[in-house]
């Protein structure tokens, strides 16, 4: 079949029957790896994680998900058991956050260099210390250079859909990097929510033939060298080490258009569509934005609503692909704007700013135009943004265009809360 | 959107009151979320629970602090933490007591009011203080906002099974067929 006519084979065909159940951003990402049908999960609990892999456990006990499981003792064994399992062809899972994520971290960075399409879930969850088990973003921002695609969602359902995705867009050929799942620990991880689970022929028609790792199996029939040492000052020199790190660059590149295309593709044969690098939301006739990133968008898309009514001339920009940075669409969804005002829900020490906000500015420098704009932290440690801290946003946002000078530090949002 | 706050101790399944509320919701075709406050889960502190309901998807996932409703499962709570704080006006307030409506102070705010002496029917029921599921068929009788029957089908989902199913829907029953309801008329201002 030419690839045209299975095209539209596949459109005639509306998505199966879906369910409709109630369940929890931990629930949720749990039912779309079973629905991806990985072979191995290892696991090892943390706040605010734990209900996942309980709910991971639970659909393995009880015969609604066929793979192995491994309650491994820590965190770095967790993922290293996962890339013993990738290498040898399996799909794999794992999920944690915070402390457990910098329990991992040798591992991890490993993981994006041997170019293993492990898909882990973190459950964000703000940094110690202070002490706090609550949700933020900072254990996913503190490993944004360690090689892995990362995403975060919106919703329950966009945890669902999105995890399922994530395994489609790791084991792409032109990919083949490990991919982050994030979803806001407390508001998402624990908020229920009504979400339509797809059918699972459906899913399987998505994912295709399982072909997971075809550039480095361990197999005693092919044996091969996995993760050389590369040379060092003598001998071979450095040229090893530099074609590793290209291609995963390479690899991250790749991997904008792969979303783009993983994301089309669901939305053709499941029926919901997200906006895979840069969501834009009432921005073609707005004169200033907003900018946002997981669960804290809802909010600010009723209060952006709202001012609208209000007569505001508002849009807002949010960030689901964090990793590799979507620079071109964002540079696209600036464009239309002429000031801005960007959430971080974790802190950029170094530049005394929001990491997201830090980035996006790089993005204004290509973009060659100056946009006056403040950068905004909020939601830490399990802080609420609600609607009226969104509303103080736009508010602030608004006052750069009538000629308001930007604040040179961050505004703190739940300072007084 | 009809926002309901629920208040509890650890323990008494507040939360998963609340949880279970949602699905029913969710199974009669609306739009619910479930989202528990956060604190460490010690059993008798003073938990929280917000939910919302709509018929339009809900795109805010945040706290609740202007409730249209509060459910309050256990008699003593009232002592140690304002459950009334953000109420709107004409709001409802289903609270497990013993006392008549004449003992309660009530603030100005709350027009729809259902008691039940939540803690004497689950010491029948459960032999232990475990009010959630008597108070989730207390709010169905109250609110109107959602069915007996949707609560019961949500129970036949949940972990429950056995006796302990059998039970719950004894409590999702009488809690719902012994609450008393009263509309207090607010004299205008004058």
């Amino acid at each position: 079949m030419s690839t045209a006519t299975l095209e539209k084979a596949v459109a005639a065909e509306a998505p199966r029957k879906q369910k409709v159940i109630l369940a929890e951003g931990n629930e949720a990402a749990a039912l779309g790896v079973a629905l991806a049908r990985p072979d191995m999960v290892s696991v090892y609990p943390i706040t605010p994680q734990s209900s996942l892999v309980e709910h991971v456990a639970k659909l393995i006990a009880d015969g609604r998900m066929d793979a192995d499981i491994v309650d491994a003792e820590g965190e770095h064994s967790v993922l290293s058991v996962l890339q013993g399992g990738a290498l040898a062809g399996a799909r794999t899972y794992t999920a944690t956050c915070g402390p457990g994520l910098a329990f991992m971290f040798e591992p991890y960075f490993r993981t994006s260099g041997m170019r293993l399409p492990i898909v882990l879930t973190i459950v964000t969850r703000d940094g110690i210390t202070p002490q706090s088990v609550w949700g933020g973003h900072q254990d996913a921002m503190t490993v944004r250079e360690a090689g892995w695609i990362q995403v975060y969602c919106e919703s329950v359902q966009e945890v669902l859909d999105t995890t399922v995705m994530a395994f489609k867009i790791a084991e792409h050929h032109d990919v083949m990097l490990p991919v982050n799942v994030c979803l806001d620990g407390n508001y998402l991880s624990y908020g229920a929510s009504r979400v339509e689970l797809p059918d699972q022929a459906d899913v399987d028609e998505f994912m295709g033939e399982k072909n997971v790792n075809w550039h480095v199996a361990l197999d005693p029939l092919r044996p091969m060298a996995v993760d050389p040492l590369t040379g060092g000052t003598t001998g071979k020199g450095p040229q090893t080490f530099v074609r590793y790190r290209k291609g995963q660059c390479r690899g991250m590149q790749n991997a904008l258009s792969v979303i783009e295309e993983v994301h089309a593709d669901w939305a053709k044969r499941i029926g919901r569509s997200f906006a895979p690098l840069v969501e834009e939301y009432r921005l073609d006739d707005a004169e200033f934005a907003i900018m946002t990133l997981g669960s804290m968008t809802g909010a600010a898309k009723d209060a952006v609503d709202e001012a609208r009514e209000a007569g505001k001339k508002i849009g807002l920009i949010k960030i689901k692909t964090f990793s590799p940075f979507p620079v071109e669409a964002l540079k696209k969804a600036l464009g239309k704007v002429k000031a801005l005002g960007v959430i971080d829900r974790s802190v950029g020490f170094r530049w005394n700013c929001g990491p997201m906000y830090q980035e996006t500015l790089g993005v204004l420098y290509r973009l060659g135009r100056h946009i006056p704009s403040i950068s905004y932290i909020g939601g830490l440690a399990g802080a609420d943004i609600t609607i009226p801290h969104v509303h103080r946003v736009i508010d602030e946002t608004e006052a750069l265009l009538n000629g308001a000078v930007a604040p040179t530090e961050p505004v703190w949002l739940n300072e007084k809360d | 959107m009809y926002e309901v706050r629920f208040h509890g101790r650890g323990g008494q399944g507040s939360v998963m009151a609340s949880g279970m509320l949602a699905a029913a919701m969710v199974e009669e075709g609306k739009y619910a979320v479930s989202i528990p406050s956060f604190g460490f889960e010690r059993r008798g502190a003073p938990v929280v629970s917000f939910l919302r309901m709509s018929d339009r998807e809900i795109r805010q996932l945040t706290n609740i602090y202007q409730p249209d409703c509060i459910v309050c499962v256990d008699p003593t709570l009232t002592k140690s933490v304002d459950i009334f704080a953000g109420m709107k006006a004409g709001g409802t307030l289903v609270q497990a007591t013993h006392h008549p409506l004449s003992e309660l102070a009530l603030p100005d705010c709350v027009s729809t009011v259902g008691l039940l002496d939540a803690v004497k029917i689950a010491l029948e029921i459960f032999k232990r203080p475990i009010t959630n599921t008597l108070m989730l068929g207390a709010f169905a009788k109250t609110t109107g906002v959602v069915s007996l029957e949707s609560l019961k089908r949500a129970l036949e989902d949940s972990e429950f099974r056995d006796a302990g199913l059998a039970q719950n829907m004894t409590a999702l029953e009488r809690g719902y067929a012994e609450v008393a309801v009263h509309h207090i008329e607010r004299r205008a201002a004058a």
